[in-house]
């Protein structure tokens, strides 16, 4: 017998509820407004009380409305389909939604339950299995999506049957499981997981060894992203986080990117929806889309949905991390779900931690980071998630609770600088703040070494250094004057701004300068670092100035156009003669 | 909707603070309107039988015995073509003198508009000011504060923004206007013969100001009704959010809400998201564009008001008086629109991106030159250039009392490249400059 209860108390959507047998925390509800169906979510329980979290507007609720309780938590469902859909927080589709407007207790399918696919078997009758296992695949898109033995199924099983290759819905059974006891189980291609709980069904979960290639340069060069690592970028509005959030989604290297959009513009969804579909992948000739979840819930969407759609998203990435595939998650923004918790925290009345957040937030957001990770699968094959979260500071300063709990957790920083932005220096990530950690991983150096150059890391750590002595340099001119400093720092400045224009600054809005490949990004900070390596004897900083102007100028022309193209040569050619006859 | 019949009447308050009153009532639904003692209240907080009224005209003088009437519904407002021309206080009642608008009555603060069936925006809002069309291009289906010190013109700047801009509906939602620029806003609608297509939501000073925290739902709900409804361009004019943040936290104050950062209620940004996010390009062509005001203290964007929304509009527009100048300007460092990709270059000529960077950088190499000089350096030859740049710059294109179209603006910036730069400096991509360059001869 399901439990039910009625609301006894309404402050906006935190709900008490009195119940009249047993509730589980996080068990979902629903909630009867005149016939509409309201889903919550349990979040406290005192004596006969359960307070609950309504994923919609409570607007009109009323004392003594009827609530019933599921059974489960608040779960997501798992099969062939998911990907190219837009789903809200919890997992609805948004586009079989009628009308404009959202509304009240409308809930949609995930999945198309009609959709016959083309199932090939992979295991066999008699073969020993468990969960996560691959019984057989469909062709998503480009990609073969495993159905795996349920990541719910507990101990081992023994393949009774499987169904031969041919056309099935979903919901048909696709396969029959043997347990230790001899009991049946019947599987199907969709299964449901909570999304609250992390998947762990995989043999291990090693250091991540590989980049995940962006085409972003100063990420890639500087600062690179491990394959099955964790990043974050925070930054005041304006800095172009977005940008660079969608730059990365686009290029990133990965078999399969999801976007959570949480709490954010929905103007900027729109963006994907619309450009996405448009767009082609340079290594597969597909479109974007087709390899691409969103997952939407803009600020203006329901509150307590907005914490649910990193989980909700982070789900979705571990379920085709265990195919074997590589995901790439993102999250914009991490403060927005901070802030979901926060105004519930609020409302029932706990005792805030700092800045009103509530205090179990640094274990709430390492845990939810370290879900991401390169496993290897019980087959031995590997899988990732690499996650990227943007992080939206108050006031955009950095010692504020939700930054500083993320820097706890990830293991890139990309600090977004309010100056560089202001100077229209795109991306504006700070080449001093920002760090990769990876960098330090001797088995990631050795990954570099082999990828790229046998120096690799050393010129990148020289550029690095070359950055950060251009800038004391700067400092030094600002205080002392032109005329005040030695030629040679005139120099070192213009170098580091050589470095600056040419490596770091990027156009995400022009066709060919928005993505650049590993290789190009090799021979383009060669060439740069060989300038910084010259020196230089100027008459006086005018020259310098000029000069390292000029160089700038026919650089950016070779950023802007195809590698290796005949314009590109041209500019080259330009650029050494430039180099060569002078000095 | 429940009609008067079923009105409950009660008249025995457990408690009253400066802005709500509790009673014991049945039946009672979240969100529904009342009156207290004849001043309009909202149910904000449900307790067994406990009932909690935000009493928006403040409780100044009621009795534990005051006359409480629910009315079963959340705060409407009627729609029609009737709302054209017109002005309402924040109940929606009218101030004109004219008669109660007749029409289908729609509760505000309504759903959100489904993502998905959101398109881009992709109209282009020419204002005939540059450092907003040249360099901060608005778009419609957009949502852009100003950002201002309360001493600078944004009021004016605002109301002749909307008048120039090509639209179907103009909204005012004024949150506690000053009586003087009411009226401003009046003149300036009647000068322009624009009445017919204004409608005005107005809370002054001397009104209550929780009062203030209907403004923009019922500027909202009247923008939908002529946006999805009618397929109209609706431009929604919201002038002062810090006013409304203010209210908010009168409130949460008053409901013994732990406050987070500024003393601002811990939900500040999805309650300014709620409205910000009624911005919206629909598909049947019709479009919200929000343009809004936020006052500053002394400049301090770090606020809790101007932070959260800055993170939510698509961009800011900052105001500030140049000094070389003496004029008023909007500042290209700091102002941004973000959605101006999708139409630069696009609805606008091709150089427009490059010219725009470049303009803004020299600008920037202008402003550190400034401080060179005020350190007491030498200027370089370059920096001198830069400076004199930079007053040409700001007089002709960044002030706001400019008014020409983009082309002409793009072909000014032109003129000041080649009057202080050689083309190597611009750094711009060299097919634009082959074919955009302006030789000068002098």
């Amino acid at each position: 017998m399901t439990t039910k209860g009625k609301v006894t108390g309404i402050i906006s959507n935190l709900v008490t509820v009195e119940v009249d047998g047993p509730v589980a925390q996080n068990e979902i509800c629903m909630i009867d407004l005149d016939g509409v169906e309201l889903m919550a979510e349990v979040i406290k329980v005192t004596g006969k009380n359960a307070f609950v979290q309504v994923y919609e507007s409570t607007r009109s609720l009323k004392t003594g409305d009827k609530v019933e309780f599921k059974g489960y938590m608040l779960e997501a469902t798992l099969g062939p389909g998911l990907l190219s859909n837009n789903y809200d927080g919890l997992q609805n589709n948004l586009a079989t939604m009628e009308g404009v407007f959202l509304k009240r207790g409308e809930y949609t399918a995930p999945l198309d339950t009609e959709k016959l696919w083309d199932f090939k078997p992979i295991a066999k009758p008699g073969d020993r299995v468990a969960a996560a296992d691959w019984l057989g695949e469909v062709q998503e898109g480009w990609l073969p999506h495993k159905i795996m033995v349920p990541f719910a199924f507990k101990g081992n099983y023994t393949v009774k049957d499987v169904v031969p290759a041919g056309q099935y819905r979903i919901t048909d059974t696709i396969a029959v499981l043997t347990d230790e006891n001899g009991e049946e189980k019947a599987v199907t291609m969709v299964q449901k997981w909570p999304i609250k709980v992390a998947i762990t069904a995989y043999k291990e979960k090693p250091r991540p060894y590989r980049i995940l290639e962006t085409g972003v340069r100063t990420i890639d060069t500087l600062n690179p992203i491990a394959e099955g690592g964790t990043g974050f970028i925070p930054g005041p509005f304006g800095c172009g986080k977005t940008v660079l959030q969608h730059a990365i989604a686009k290029q990133g290297e990965a078999d399969v990117i999801i976007m959570a959009a949480c709490g954010e513009r929905a103007n900027e969804v729109v963006e994907i929806f619309t450009e996405f579909p448009q767009l082609e992948d340079p290594k597969t000739g597909r479109k974007l889309m087709e390899r691409t979840t969103i997952i939407c819930n803009t600020s203006n969407m329901p509150v307590a949905a907005r914490e649910a759609s990193v989980y909700t998203a982070m789900t979705i990435g571990e379920y085709y991390r265990s195919m074997g595939l590589k995901v790439l998650l993102l999250a914009d923004s991490t403060s927005r779900w901070a802030q979901a918790l926060r105004e519930m925290s609020n409302r029932m009345e706990e005792l805030p931690g700092a800045d009103a957040f509530p205090v179990d937030l640094p274990a709430i957001i390492s845990n939810f980071y370290a879900r991401a990770g390169i496993v290897t699968l019980n087959n031995g094959k590997t899988g990732s998630v690499t996650f990227i979260g943007t992080v939206s500071p108050a006031g955009g300063n950095l010692k504020e609770p939700v930054t500083e709990s993320t820097k706890k957790a990830a293991r890139c920083f990309y600090a977004l600088s309010q100056n560089r932005a202001d100077r229209k220096r795109y991306p504006a990530v700070d080449p001093i703040d920002s760090y990769s950690k990876y960098l330090e991983y001797p088995e990631i150096i050795e990954y570099l070494q082999k990828r790229v150059d046998r120096t690799w890391v050393e010129k990148v750590n020289s550029a690095k250094n070359m950055i950060k002595r251009g800038k004391e340099a700067f400092e030094q001119i600002n205080i002392l004057g032109d005329d005040g400093v030695p030629m040679e720092y005139h120099e070192r400045y213009w170098k580091s701004e050589l470095i600056d224009f040419i490596i770091l600054q990027q156009d995400a809005f022009d066709e060919i300068d928005a993505s650049s490949s590993m290789e190009r990004q090799e021979f383009m900070l060669t060439k740069v670092m060989d300038i910084c390596g010259k020196s230089f004897d100027f008459d006086n900083f005018e020259e310098c100035s000029a000069y390292f102007k000029e160089l700038i100028n026919i650089m950016r022309q070779m950023n802007y156009s195809e590698f290796k193209s005949a314009r590109f040569n041209e500019y080259l050619e330009q650029l050494n003669n430039r180099i060569e006859n002078d000095r | 909707m429940t009609g008067k019949a079923f009105q409950r009447i009660y008249t025995q308050l457990e408690a009253i603070t400066k802005a709500t009153v509790t009673l014991r009532a049945q039946g009672v639904s979240n969100d529904e309107l009342a009156t207290v003692a004849g001043r309009q209240a909202q149910v904000v907080k449900i307790k067994g039988d406990l009932v909690t009224l935000q009493v928006f005209a403040g409780t100044d003088g009621i009795a534990t015995n005051a006359e409480v009437t629910f009315f079963g519904e959340p705060p409407a407002l009627n729609v029609s073509d009737d709302l054209a021309g017109r002005f309402f206080n924040a109940y929606g009642e009218p101030i004109d003198n004219g008669p109660a608008v007749e029409g289908e009555r729609r509760h505000i603060g309504g759903p959100s508009v489904n993502p998905y069936k959101r398109r881009q925006p992709s109209q282009l809002i020419p204002t005939g000011i540059a450092g907003i069309d040249l360099n901060n291009t608005l778009v419609s289906g957009q949502k852009i504060p100003f950002f201002a010190d309360p001493d600078q013109p944004y009021n004016q700047v605002m109301a002749s923004v909307a008048l120039r801009a090509d639209v179907d509906k103009i909204i005012l939602g004024g949150m506690g206007l000053s009586n003087d620029d009411y009226l401003y806003f009046r003149q300036m609608f009647e000068n322009a013969g624009a009445l017919d297509k204004i409608i005005s939501f107005v809370n002054t000073t001397d009104q209550p100001p929780v009062e203030r925290l209907l403004i923009p739902d019922m500027a909202l709900t009247a923008a939908e009704y002529f946006a999805v409804d009618k397929n109209e361009k609706v431009l929604v004019l919201l002038t002062d959010m810090t006013l409304y943040a203010d209210a908010l936290s009168i409130v949460s104050n008053r409901m013994d809400q732990i406050p987070s950062k500024d003393s601002m209620p811990g939900s500040l940004y999805s309650d300014l998201a709620k409205i910000y996010e009624k911005a919206v390009q629909l598909p049947d062509g019709g479009s919200i564009t929000i343009i809004a005001v936020t006052t500053l203290n002394n400049g301090d964007i770090t606020h809790a008001i101007p932070d959260n929304t800055g993170y939510i509009t698509e961009g800011q527009l900052y105001l500030k008086t140049d000094t070389d100048t003496g004029k008023v300007i909007v500042d290209p460092f700091r102002s941004l629109s973000r959605l101006k990709q999708l139409v630069i270059g696009k609805q606008t000529r091709e150089d427009h991106s490059q010219v725009m960077n470049t303009a803004v950088r020299l600008y920037a190499d202008a402003a550190n030159a400034k401080t060179k000089q005020e350190n007491g350096f030498d200027l370089s030859d370059y920096d001198m250039r830069c400076l004199k740049y930079a007053k040409d710059y700001s007089n002709k294109l960044l002030a706001i009392d400019v008014n020409i179209s983009i082309n002409e603006m793009l072909d000014t910036a032109w003129e000041l490249f080649a009057t202080y730069f050689t083309k190597p400096e611009l750094g711009i991509r060299q097919e634009l400059v082959d074919k955009y360059w302006k030789d000068i001869k002098n």
